[in-house]
C-alpha cells in the first residue's frame, strides 16, 4: 500500500535532520539546523535594553530579520517574519525581561522544501542556546496534500511542484512524564493544540485535519531528537 | 431603590467616565468583563460579524473597482489592465500582480513614508488565495498567445483600519473582479496591441475581441478571521479586539467550503475544537457574504439596463 517517495522515503518518513550548537562565536545563542538540503542558520542577540516605537515596553519584545539565500527580502520573507515572530512570542516568557529587545537573525543556506518549519526549529534551538526563557519548545513540521489526497511529511523541493496543497503546522513540544492519570490526561488535552497554520492551496476539511494528525505524530520524533540534541550539549557545559 | 436610582442618576456622567478610564486602563479585564457574559464591548455577539456593505463601481476610471465596509473598516479595491507580453513559461495565460496599500490616513499606527508591517504580509497572501482558489481562469486574459495577455493591477487601499483587514481586503478584491470589464483592443498595422478607444478605431482596424466582456467567476473564496481568547472564539475582531487578544486564526473557504487557506501565525495553543468551530463559523460566514455579493451584482446589472 505504502508507495514509496523518489527519494526512497515513505510518505511518514522525515529527511535526517542534525542540529549544531552555537556554530557562531558573537551571537548570544545560534543553530544551525539542517533537514535533508534545507539548511537555515539562526542567530539570537540579546536580551538588548530598550524597545522599539510601537511595542509594549512591560514586555519583551521579539524581532526577527530573514535572509534569504538569493535576492532581495520580499513579500514572502516579510510574511515568514510576521510568522516566525508571532509564533516566538507565543513561546518565549516576554514578562521576565521588560522592556528589552531580542533579535533573531536567519540565514537560509540551503532551500530544499519546507522552508519555513526548518527555520521554526533553528529558532527554537538557537533560543534555548541563548538562554533565553521559554514556556516550552516548539516543533514545526510541512505536510503535503498529493492530487489524489494522500498526505506526505516533509516535502522536498521535487515534491513541493506536484502538491495540491501544503499545510505549515507548529506545534508544542512533546512532553515526557511519569505522573498518575489525571494530570496525564490534561497533559495530553494540551499537547493536542496547534500553535502556527499557514496552508496554501484548496484542501477539504478531512484532508486539513489528517494533516494535523500526521503532523502531531511525527512531531514527537522532533522533538525527541531535540531533546537528545540538548542532553548531548549538557556533559560539555559542566 | 428610589435613593440608589437618584444616585445613578446623579452620577450618570461620572459613571460614563469611569467606564471610559475603565477601559483604556484595564483593556484586558473590560473585555474579560464583557465575554463573561458573552458580549461584546459594541454589544456583538461572539460569533457575530459586523455589518458588511459592498459598493461596486466606486471608481469610474478604473475598469473594475469596489469599496467595502466591514463595520468601520473601510477598503477600497481598484482593478487596472494592460496589455503585455505574456511569460515564455505561459505564454496563453494573463497575469495578475496584487499591492495592498495601507495610506497614514488609515490608522494611527501608520506613519508616512514607512510602510506598515502587515501590508506586504497581506499583499502576499491575497495573491496566494486569488491564484490558488481557483476563482479566476487566468487564460480568458489572453488575446493573443504568445504576444498579447492581460495584466491586471490589483491595488487594495485601506481607507479605515478597524480590524479584519485581510478580510475586508478579500471582499473587495472579490468584488473588484466580478465588476471588471475587459475592454476592446485592436492590433495596428504594425502588429501592436491597443486598446480601442471610441468608434474611431472599429473602422480601421481588426478587433481582437468582439466585445467588451466579464471575467468567469467561479470558486469564490470569503474569509473568517476569529479572535480567540481562552474559550472564547470571537469572529471579525475590531481593531481594539485584535490588539488586546494576541491569538487570531484566518479561514478562507470557496464556493465549495473547501479550505484554501488557515493562517493562524503563532498565538496560544489551540485545540482542534476550537479550529473546528471557527471553520463552522466561517462557513455561515462565506453564505452571508455571498450572497450579500450577489445582491450587489444583481443590482448592479438592473442599473446598468436602465
Amino acid at each position: 500500500m505504502e508507495e514509496s517517495r523518489a527519494d526512497g522515503r515513505n510518505p511518514n518518513q522525515l529527511r535526517p535532520f542534525s542540529c549544531t550548537r552555537n556554530p557562531l562565536d558573537r551571537a548570544h545563542g545560534s543553530a544551525r539546523w539542517a533537514q535533508g538540503d534545507t539548511i537555515v542558520l539562526a542567530a539570537v542577540y540579546g536580551p538588548k535594553p530598550g524597545t522599539r516605537k510601537g511595542e509594549n515596553p512591560e514586555k519583551a519584545s521579539i524581532e526577527v530579520v530573514w535572509k534569504p539565500m538569493t535576492g532581495q527580502i520580499g513579500k514572502q520573507e516579510k510574511e515568514y517574519e510576521m510568522t516566525l515572530k508571532r509564533t516566538l512570542q507565543s513561546i518565549c516568557l516576554l514578562t521576565v525581561h521588560p522592556n528589552t529587545t531580542t533579535s533573531v537573525i536567519l540565514q537560509v543556506v540551503g532551500n530544499d522544501g519546507s522552508l519555513l518549519p526548518c527555520a521554526i526549529n533553528a529558532c527554537c534551538a538557537a533560543l534555548v542556546f541563548a538562554g533565553i526563557p521559554l514556556k516550552h519548545l516548539a516543533v514545526a513540521i510541512g505536510c503535503g496534500v498529493l492530487e489524489d489526497g494522500e498526505v506526505i511529511l516533509d516535502t522536498n523541493k521535487a515534491e513541493e511542484q506536484q502538491l495540491k496543497s501544503f499545510a505549515h503546522l507548529v506545534f508544542p513540544n512533546s512532553r515526557k512524564s511519569a505522573s498518575s492519570k489525571e494530570p496525564n490526561q490534561k497533559e495530553e488535552d494540551s499537547e493536542r493544540g496547534l500553535i502556527t497554520s499557514i496552508t496554501h492551496g484548496v484542501m477539504s476539511e478531512e484532508d486539513y485535519f489528517s494533516c494535523i494528525e500526521r503532523g502531531l505524530a511525527a512531531s514527537s520524533r522532533i522533538s525527541d531528537f531535540m531533546r537528545t540534541t540538548l542532553q548531548k550539549q549538557a556533559p560539555g557545559d559542566v | 431603590m428610589a435613593a440608589e436610582a437618584q444616585a445613578t442618576a446623579a452620577g450618570g456622567l461620572a459613571g460614563e467616565m469611569e467606564v471610559e478610564a475603565y477601559r483604556r486602563l484595564f483593556p484586558l479585564a473590560f473585555l474579560e468583563r464583557h465575554l463573561r457574559e458573552s458580549v461584546r464591548p459594541d454589544a456583538r455577539r461572539p460569533a457575530e460579524a459586523r455589518p458588511t456593505t459592498v459598493a461596486l463601481a466606486a471608481v469610474s476610471s478604473a475598469h473594475g473597482s469596489a469599496l467595502v465596509r466591514l463595520g468601520d473598516t473601510a477598503m477600497l479595491a481598484s482593478i487596472k489592465l494592460e496589455v503585455m507580453s505574456p511569460s515564455g513559461e505561459a505564454p496563453d495565460e494573463g497575469s495578475i500582480a496584487v499591492e495592498f496599500h495601507m495610506p497614514p490616513i488609515c490608522s494611527p499606527l501608520v506613519r508616512p513614508g514607512r510602510p506598515a508591517e502587515v501590508a506586504p504580509v497581506i499583499s502576499k497572501n491575497l495573491e496566494d488565495i486569488l491564484m490558488s482558489s481557483g476563482m479566476l481562469n487566468l487564460k480568458e486574459l489572453c488575446l493573443i498567445s504568445g504576444k498579447a495577455s492581460w495584466l491586471a493591477y490589483l491595488d487594495v487601499y485601506c481607507l479605515n483600519a478597524d480590524g479584519s483587514l485581510f478580510d475586508a481586503a478579500l471582499i473587495s478584491a472579490v468584488a473588484a473582479f466580478t465588476h471588471l470589464e475587459i475592454p476592446l483592443v485592436s492590433v495596428g498595422d504594425d502588429g501592436r496591441v491597443f486598446t480601442v478607444g471610441g468608434n474611431e478605431g472599429k473602422a480601421k482596424y481588426e478587433l481582437v475581441n468582439r466585445e467588451k466582456r466579464k471575467l468567469t467567476i467561479t470558486n469564490v473564496p470569503f474569509s473568517l478571521t476569529c479572535a480567540l481568547h481562552k474559550d472564547n472564539v470571537l469572529a471579525d475582531p475590531t481593531a481594539e479586539e485584535e490588539s488586546i487578544i494576541e491569538t487570531s486564526v484566518t479561514i478562507v473557504l470557496d464556493s465549495s467550503d473547501q479550505i484554501v487557506s488557515i493562517q493562524k501565525p503563532g498565538g496560544a495553543v489551540t485545540s482542534m475544537t476550537t479550529i473546528k468551530e471557527c471553520i463552522s463559523l466561517a462557513k455561515d460566514r462565506r453564505r452571508k457574504l455571498r450572497e450579500i455579493l450577489m445582491d450587489n451584482v444583481e443590482a448592479m446589472e438592473v442599473d446598468q439596463t436602465d
